[in-house]
């Protein structure tokens, strides 16, 4: 059972009755889901809040029941075959730890081994691995509070992966990690893929994440997958424009190059700035060819001295497919 | 045998690190004990004060008391040793940790009840015992086999029974936000009912603790047929025999509400 298809639902749908004073009604979380993710995929599922990504997932792990349509996990109906389930997923929930906080980090693999119900030879060399490649000698004895979140998050990364799941599910693993640990945190899990074949499936608000991690995406929007293909597929059928950040020699006033939309700037004084943004659509145009036009306006006794691209966000660009869908 | 020792691996893993952690902080672990001890002992001192300005209290005098009081206080206070934290499901349910509970192949209830255990609290089994015992000996309780096979199942029944309520009040959970209240009502309501004689019961409190929750079966029946005394007339001295269907009956009413209650999370209908 390597290969296949890891998750698979059909017209998924879940509803929550939520009292309001007197009266019940009914909300729907998640209308119609159709989506499928084969072995050794890895998939970004994003959305705004509230578009249903938890709800899928929980419904993903047997946690909720569905109102309607049809669910397999692995081979498995997650509810009614849940603990067979919770053999082949690992599942790290953004702000619920699945560590005990008073113990030392290597007390809680421990147990967790037992849990899984790990050899002593299979707990050994995993626990080795995983340690050797998230980082986490430093702090194994050090008990699970006293953590930075970003050696808790890689705790729970390791917490969910010692099983050696077929499927790893996260939800927004990188939210609040600083530059160095989100880096850390993608290499490691670019690396298990690769050594592992494990299929991923994460929920992000992070292109980074994206961008660096999944092969594809799925964007879905009130309850139902609105788009299925790659991130550049996505940023290019919205339009989503790539902005030029560029620091200069010397403070110019704010910048106008044909093909761009100026997005503020930042240092200097009366009108004029070291730093500033251009926003382009790389579509209509290139890095290149701006900055080309805009060596040419600064001439010969400015210069740019620096330059960075920044990606639209998943935000950004979930905001506009809604948009357009509205 | 591998194989149950493979099963029970988990939960000893789980049970084992509480008891470490509980241990590893001793003098907070002894303060802990010493006021757990010191509740019982109130509890106790209660019913003596009681006994100041009365002789009998629904039949039994204080020596009978003290018996009624050693038996439910004992198996109530082992239930609360190993099923009392269900009572943390309302922070497990608000913090959203429950849900790691279902990404591990244990039953759900099985790894709740597992995955804490107070040991403090076998300081309130102790005073139980020691009350159990005075008890005893103050009654002259006679050491026929009948009786010691009474005592026995009277406790292991009332431990079964209290463990019962504690899994139907986490049942119950389920339904009602900060509900934990409402069903301590019934939990430890029981068990102060369960240290009294059921004979001073008004009518409501014999339906519920009589017989919806068998607290009457704990300690004041049992204690009614060891010491053969007559206990009322809707109430026969011979009861006390029937504890573990009472505590058959309480399982079957906790597993029901606990049932509902994990239904009623998943939201599959119930």
């Amino acid at each position: 059972m390597s290969g296949g298809t890891i998750i698979e639902t059909e017209g998924l749908g879940r509803d929550f009755r939520v009292r309001e004073g007197m009266r019940r009604r009914t909300v729907v979380a998640l209308d119609a889901l159709d989506m499928r993710v084969e072995a050794g995929e890895a998939v970004g599922y994003i959305g705004a809040n509230g578009a249903g990504k938890s709800t899928t997932i929980k419904m993903l792990c047997g946690i909720l029941v569905p109102t309607r349509g049809r669910v397999v996990t692995c081979g498995l109906r997650p509810v009614p075959d849940r603990r067979r389930l919770a053999r082949e997923i690992g599942v790290v929930f953004g702000q619920r730890s699945q560590l005990w906080w008073d113990l030392p980090t290597q007390e809680s693999f421990r147990i967790l081994a037992a849990v899984h119900g790990l050899s002593p030879e299979q707990e050994r060399g995993r626990t080795a691995e995983l340690v050797e490649r998230l980082e986490l000698g430093e702090f194994l004895t050090v008990p699970v509070r006293q953590l930075s979140l970003g050696q808790r998050m890689r705790a729970e990364v390791a917490a969910a992966l010692l099983h050696s799941p077929r499927l790893l599910v996260l939800d927004e693993p990188t939210i609040g990690l600083d530059v160095l640990s989100k880096q850390r945190l993608r290499e490691f899990l670019v690396a298990e893929r690769r050594e592992h074949g494990t299929t991923l499936l994460l929920t992000t608000h992070d292109m980074g994440d994206v961008e660096r991690l999944c092969d594809r995406v799925l964007l879905v929007d009130r309850g139902a997958l609105v788009y299925s293909g790659t991130l550049a597929g996505l940023s290019r059928t919205v339009g989503a424009e790539r902005v030029m950040v560029l620091d200069l020699a010397e403070p110019v006033p704010p910048l106008e190059v044909a093909g761009t939309t100026h997005r503020g700037s930042e240092g200097g004084s009366e009108g004029r700035s070291l730093r500033q943004r251009l926003a382009f659509d790389p579509e209509a145009t290139t890095a290149a060819r701006v900055l080309a036009a805009v060596t040419e306006q600064l001439g010969d006794d400015n210069e740019v001295l620096d330059l960075a691209i920044e990606e639209p966000d998943v935000e950004d660009v979930v905001r506009r497919v809604y948009a357009a869908r509205r | 045998m591998g194989d149950r020792t493979a099963v029970l691996a988990p939960y000893r893993a789980v049970l084992a690190s509480r008891v470490r952690a509980q241990r590893s902080h001793r003098a907070s672990f002894r303060l802990d004990l010493g006021s757990s001890m010191l509740v019982g002992v109130v509890e106790l001192a209660e019913i003596a004060v009681l006994f100041l300005t009365v002789d009998r209290l629904g039949g039994l005098d204080l020596a009978a008391i003290v018996l009624v009081f050693g038996i439910a206080d004992l198996s109530f206070s082992l239930a609360d040793t190993v099923f009392g934290h269900c009572d943390n499901l309302p922070t497990y349910l608000k913090a959203g940790t429950l849900d790691v509970f279902y990404l591990r192949p244990q039953p759900l209830l099985a790894q709740l009840v597992t995955s804490d255990i107070s040991l403090r609290r076998l300081a309130r089994a102790f005073v139980g015992l020691v009350a159990l015992v005075a008890g005893l000996v103050v009654n002259d309780v006679a050491w026929s086999l009948g009786n010691v096979a009474l005592l026995v199942l009277a406790v292991l029944s009332g431990i079964a029974t209290f463990s019962a309520m504690f899994v139907w009040a986490g049942g119950m959970q389920f339904f009602l936000v900060d509900g934990y209240e409402a069903t301590n009502a019934f939990v430890y309501g029981g068990r102060y009912a369960a240290t009294q004689p059921a004979s001073v019961w008004g009518r409501p409190l014999v339906v519920v603790f009589g017989f919806f929750f068998p607290m009457a079966f704990t300690a004041y029946l049992p204690a009614l047929t060891m010491l053969g005394l007559p206990g009322g007339d809707w109430l026969p001295g011979w009861l006390g025999w029937l504890a573990p269907v009472a505590a058959v009956w309480a399982w079957v009413l906790a597993l029901a509400g606990w049932r509902i209650g994990v239904r009623h999370y998943q939201g599959g209908g119930g």
